[in-house]
């Protein structure tokens, strides 16, 4: 039975920064991944008649992401032709180097440590796409741009004290999110 | 009831901790929570939590749209969703 609906009229509110950020931290060009958020989401209202309610709506559109963002590396490998990596050694003596070269270095763990930070950074934007319309955005603008409190005020029209009472409530929400979902 | 000089509520130090965060609490603030904290337990679990949570975001090093490209991005889908 279908348990999820879909409803494209909140998409952009609540997962243009969630899909923004899992798409810039596996592309690392902000123009690309804004262009690939928007094809997702008109790739998405496109096939909304194949949704069949198995899965959330946030699951749906990454699938079609992660397609995308697929569909992105194929489209820059085919222009650029295969990537190839030559070692030119100078001497006949240590042609047999390789070897230790295919060794894993044990102190390099930047590989490892990306990935976490990655899957850190899906899990913070998927608990921030839970939040209340409100909480989310003000959350997004002090703790994610670094937003002054004054100009958040001005922006959305509030005063100071209703900001940290909304930081707040947000800040619990996170921190509960995120001890289910990764602590 | 009075307000006192020197002891908070733990209300009032669960807020100075949330403006710590973002660097805008004062000596004075800072030094009154850390004297709730020689005696409070909710206050110490409260302020563990959030350093926690500001430590894990620091660390995610997530990146958002800013306003004007979420606008953009608004306004093109609106259409779409008109079009459809």
């Amino acid at each position: 039975m279908a348990e999820h609906t879909l409803n494209p009229n909140t998409w952009i509110d609540k997962y243009s920064d969630y899909l923004f950020n899992y798409t810039i931290s596996r592309i690392n060009d902000r123009e690309i991944a804004r262009d690939l958020v928007q094809e997702t989401f008109f790739a998405g209202l496109k096939s909304m008649k194949n949704f069949k309610g198995e899965a959330s709506e946030s699951t749906w559109l990454i699938s079609i992401l992660k397609r995308k963002i697929i569909d992105h590396y194929r489209k820059i490998n085919s222009a650029k032709g295969k990537a190839e990596v030559r070692i030119n050694y100078s001497d006949a003596e240590s042609e047999g180097d390789w070897l230790e070269e295919q060794v894993a270095d044990p102190f390099d763990k930047t590989a490892e440590d990306k990935l976490e930070n990655e899957e850190l950074g899906d899990a913070i934007m998927n608990c921030l796409s839970k939040l209340p319309e409100k909480q989310a955005t003000v959350f997004r603008m002090k703790t994610i741009e670094g937003l002054d409190t004054e100009f958040i005020c001005k922006e959305l029209d509030i005063t100071p004290s209703n900001l940290w009472v909304i930081v707040h409530r947000a800040r619990q929400a996170m921190a509960d999110c995120l001890e289910t979902n990764w602590f | 009831m009075k307000k006192s000089f020197l002891f908070i509520t733990c209300e009032e130090a669960f807020h100075i901790c949330d403006k710590s965060q973002y660097g805008e609490a004062n000596g004075w603030e800072k030094f009154k929570l850390n004297v709730r904290l020689l005696w409070c337990q909710v206050t110490r679990a409260y302020v563990k939590r959030n350093r926690k949570l500001t430590k894990t975001i620091e660390k995610g090093h997530v990146e958002c749209m800013d306003s004007s490209e979420k606008n953009d991005l608004k306004l093109r889908f609106d259409q779409e969703l008109k079009n459809k």
